[in-house]
């Protein structure tokens, strides 16, 4: 039978008849829309006058970029976009780095060649995500406080590490678990040295995974706002704290609003973007495998 | 596997004491510092393969265990930041305080909906679109990243744009909507803070849900399903027999780290409903009764440690699902 002689196909389970199929793609594209429209939204406020964006909803205006260079101009005495971005970027990079630098090493020792009770370490790394920020951010507040670090790029970057090292020792195990151990063990025999097995036979096998891992890491560090307006309400402050501070007491500030949001969000979604796929097998088949 | 220095040095050393005449004792002492050196090179590499581990234990248990021996200690204290006077030690009366604090029942109470509500309502919607999602049809690939972006914005701003331009009375879409079909504007995030709230993470995390759902779905072994198929099944029969069993690790991968986050929300509520009542979850409000101004930090933190009670709960529940989904490797 020629049915057996192909490779069976993902047959999906709905829409077997074709019009139910049509229905169900047309059905899947509304949702996927209505999903996107808050930010399709958001993003067309950013190109409008406060006058306008203010008003009833309209879809069709003249486009101004002067919302964009309002809500990016420095006023003094006040968080400037130039010093968000600048305090973001760093602090983002550093613990991403830094979780990186701790987390390979620990998923090699997890995956690669697994220590004794390995399982439980795992499950240790786990469980201080389960473990409430709300649980010590006062001693940390304290801490900072007498060493004279609040208001410093360092203690989110302390922070931003500790908060991203669970995640990252969990996707990167699982990638480094896919590593074929033969393919270790012929490096051993044709006496390649530690260094060189990591570099010529597992860094190209998990380097996707790294990148997708350390994304997500970038993700979580950009986005946080907890941690920034807690310890860092005025000097090196971020991102997030800086569209919250857009929020005007007094007069029209939507259109400045939606452009400095756009501004704040785009650099991780288009990042996001562009790494779907892999982030979410390491974060679920990771599991899985 | 190389033999290392030190054992080959050990044993010759055995035999230069034994002699040409090896007695059998010699052998025996010989035999016995032989596997001491055996045993004590397993140490030596099982340190080894703990070494590259350290850092990162450590540093997650300076910057997240000790702090919480701190609020742990906190907790059994008078302390307050505002008062000159010095902390006291005052046992567990901050515990037996707290079934009497309305606003503390209030803010568990607003935890436990929030996050049941959010977690499962993504899951809920996440799954149906993760279903829709897993057939081909034009823009496949386009869709998916469409449902995808609301996961990766930033709570910050997901919260100020519902609530201005979707929930808003006077320039919010859906009062715009609600005002075309000839109703009255709702002030939604005041009316109904704590749906509104939830609206918003459901909207951020069914994405995620959807994710998760979707690797479960294209994992699947297609030969089953064929068989399946050829046998005769109903579409439904596949999905309640094959399909939702084999999901069924995911399902619980996504409630776990659903909940992990979900359980702490703070900026969502922050921006959307700032001191209102009506929404405030317990980390908020633990974070408005210390740092936040309240500076009542030694009754905060037995607020703190009730939370990560309730979360070791939730987290032993959870740890015993990830467990069953690493038994099979090894």
């Amino acid at each position: 039978m020629a049915m057996f002689t192909r490779a069976p196909k993902a047959e999906p389970i709905l829409g077997q008849n074709r019009v139910v199929h049509h229905l169900l793609s047309l059905l899947t594209w509304i949702i996927g829309l209505l999903f996107f429209f808050p930010l399709f939204w958001l993003t067309l406020n950013g190109f409008k006058e406060e006058s306008v964006a203010n008003g009833d909803p309209v879809l069709f205006f003249d486009p101004t970029l002067d919302r964009f260079s309002e809500v990016t101009e420095a006023n003094a005495g006040l968080l400037s976009f130039a010093e968000a971005f600048g305090n973001s970027f760093w602090i983002v990079l550093a613990s991403t780095a830094l979780a990186m630098v701790l987390a390979v090493p620990a998923a090699y020792a997890l995956a690669i060649r697994p220590m004794r009770k390995w399982r439980d370490v795992l499950f240790f790394f786990i469980s201080t995500k389960f473990l409430p920020i709300v649980g010590i951010i006062m001693p940390i507040w304290i801490i900072a406080r007498d060493l004279n670090l609040l208001g410093t790029r360092t203690v989110l970057i302390v922070l931003y590490t500790a908060m991203n090292l669970p995640l990252a020792v969990w996707m990167l195990r699982s990638f480094f678990a896919e590593v074929p151990k033969e393919l270790i063990e012929a490096a051993q025999i044709d006496g390649c040295s530690l260094m060189g097995q990591i570099r010529q036979v597992i860094l190209p096998i998990v380097a996707p995974g790294l990148a997708a891992t350390a994304l997500l890491c970038v993700i979580f560090a950009w986005n946080e706002f907890f941690f920034a307006v807690q310890l860092n309400p005025t000097g090196a402050s971020t991102i997030p704290v800086w569209v919250n501070s857009q929020q005007k007491f007094q007069g029209q500030f939507l259109a400045g609003l939606s452009a400095a949001s756009v501004l704040a969000t785009l650099p991780v979604v288009i990042a996001g973007w562009f790494a779907q796929k892999r982030m979410i097998r390491g974060l679920a088949m990771g599991a899985i495998k | 596997m190389y033999v290392r220095p030190e054992l080959v040095s050990s044993s010759q050393l055995t035999i230069v004491k034994g002699g040409i005449v090896m007695s059998n004792a010699v052998a025996d002492s010989g035999q016995k510092s032989h596997a001491d050196e055996v045993k004590r090179l397993e140490r030596r590499e099982g340190w080894k393969r703990r070494l590259p581990i350290l850092p990162a234990l450590i540093f997650t248990i300076v910057v997240t265990q000790i702090p919480f021996l701190f609020t742990l200690f906190y907790s059994l204290t008078d302390w307050r930041l505002d008062k000159p006077e010095p902390r006291e030690f005052i046992g567990v009366e901050n515990y037996g305080s707290l079934p009497g604090d309305k606003f503390f029942r209030d803010a568990a109470w607003i935890s436990v909906q929030m996050t049941v509500m959010a977690v499962l309502l993504s899951l809920i919607v996440g799954t149906l679109l993760a279903i829709l999602l897993d057939r081909k049809f034009f823009g496949q690939g386009f869709v998916r990243t469409l449902l995808i972006t609301p996961f990766l914005v930033m709570p910050v701003v997901a919260g100020f744009m519902w609530k201005t331009q979707m929930f808003g009375a006077t320039f919010g879409i859906l009062n715009w909507i609600l005002n075309l079909f000839g109703f009255e504007s709702i002030e939604f995030a005041t009316k109904y803070p704590l749906a509104s709230v939830v609206v918003v993470l459901v909207w951020q995390w069914s994405p995620f849900m959807m994710l998760i759902v979707l690797a479960g779905l294209q994992g699947q072994d297609t030969s089953v399903l064929e068989a399946a198929r050829v046998d005769g099944a109903t579409s439904f029969g596949i999905f309640r027999q094959i399909t939702f069993p084999q999901l069924r690790p995911f399902l619980e991968l996504g409630t776990l780290l659903g909940a992990i986050y979900l359980i702490q929300v703070y900026d969502h509520i922050e921006v959307i409903v700032g001191g209102q009542p009506g929404a405030k979850n317990l980390p908020f409000y633990i974070a408005q009764r210390s740092i936040g101004g309240g500076n009542r930090f030694g009754l905060a933190s037995s607020y703190s440690i009730i939370v990560v009670i309730a979360s070791i709960i939730i987290a032993n529940i959870g740890l015993r699902v990830l467990s069953g989904l690493l038994e099979d490797d090894s």
